[in-house]
């Protein structure tokens, strides 16, 4: 898994270094000029990290079901990734937003309900990392919760009035927009697996730790 | 001397108390060149940042890995050692 992860890592690491140069060429938007080059690194992280949030929600559902330890790797996983994704959306949102709307945050729905479901992630791994031994069921049960704020983050722009763009501009993106816009996703998607995969094999190889450590008892 | 300081301190006062108090803010629908925040930084701001948080969590992932590689090794090493 460690060894498929780096050709990915390469990858992405080349579709971030060339990222610019296809956002560049992308024309500027009319009300908002060039701050509105965010958007490129900022719809893609807030895209994967709600994803990511489901994902985490499906496997941790298995896990609680099958209780297989490779499940719960990969809950753990994708835990992390969306509170970095998440991160980085709601660092590079205030950006434009601060230029865009002259202010650094609103509390408005999209806003509010994206932090919300970012603060339940950061206390799933604070869980994860203080709660101790059969703290994996517990993360488990609020990953579920997690995933269950996801569609609700994503229609709040259409249900609630607010001064975040709508769903609606994604699809309705011309060419040089979504262009720049898929290429930035394929980097961030990529490296997204990437982790995933590293993050996996941390824990792949931390269990095996701990069984040759029960076996030396023995 | 004394005099003159106390002259120059009087008729500094009373320049600033002829000048009237602002009374009322008037808004402007166009905000002057000047006064308008530039873009450029925010947009770096927006990539770096990102750039910096895949480098610092690439970094941890790795740390961690090479710990846990770090551990297997001492540990298979004790057990080899164990086994007659």
């Amino acid at each position: 898994m460690r060894k498929a992860a780096f050709p990915l890592l390469a990858i992405a690491g080349v579709l971030f270094m060339t990222a610019p140069l296809v956002i560049a060429r992308a024309r500027y938007e009319s009300t908002m000029g060039l701050v509105q080059k965010i958007f490129y690194f900022h719809m893609p992280p807030a895209m994967l990290m709600l994803l990511s949030a489901i994902f985490c929600g499906i496997v941790s559902a298995m896990f609680l079901v099958k209780k297989r330890p490779a499940l719960d790797w990969m809950a753990y996983a994708a835990a992390e990734l969306t509170v970095l994704y998440g991160a980085m959306a709601m660092v590079t949102g205030p950006l434009w937003a601060r230029k865009a709307w002259g202010v650094w945050w609103v509390w408005d729905a999209r806003l509010t309900m994206s932090l919300l479901m970012w603060m339940v992630f950061v206390s799933y791994l604070l869980l994860r990392r203080y709660g101790g031994a059969g703290s994996e069921i517990l993360a488990a049960g609020l990953a579920l919760f997690g995933m269950a704020t996801a569609p609700f983050v994503y229609l709040s722009v259409n249900i609630w009035r607010t001064i975040h763009p709508l769903t609606s501009v994604v699809p309705t993106l011309p060419v040089d927009f979504a262009l720049a816009l898929w290429y930035s996703f394929a980097g961030f998607l990529l490296m997204y697996i990437a982790l995933m995969m590293l993050r996996m094999s941390v824990e792949q190889q931390r269990a095996m730790l701990d069984r040759l450590y029960l076996e030396s008892d023995e | 001397m004394k005099i003159i300081h106390l002259s120059l301190f009087l008729l500094m006062n009373a320049a600033l108390l002829a000048q009237p108090g602002q009374s009322e803010f008037q808004p402007v629908t166009e905000i002057p060149a000047s006064e308008q925040l530039p873009s450029a930084p925010l947009v770096i701001a927006a990539y770096a940042f990102v750039w910096l948080a895949f480098v610092a969590y690439g970094w941890v992932m790795w740390r961690k890995l090479g710990q846990v590689e770090q551990d297997l090794n001492t540990l298979a090493a004790q057990l080899a050692k164990k086994r007659p």
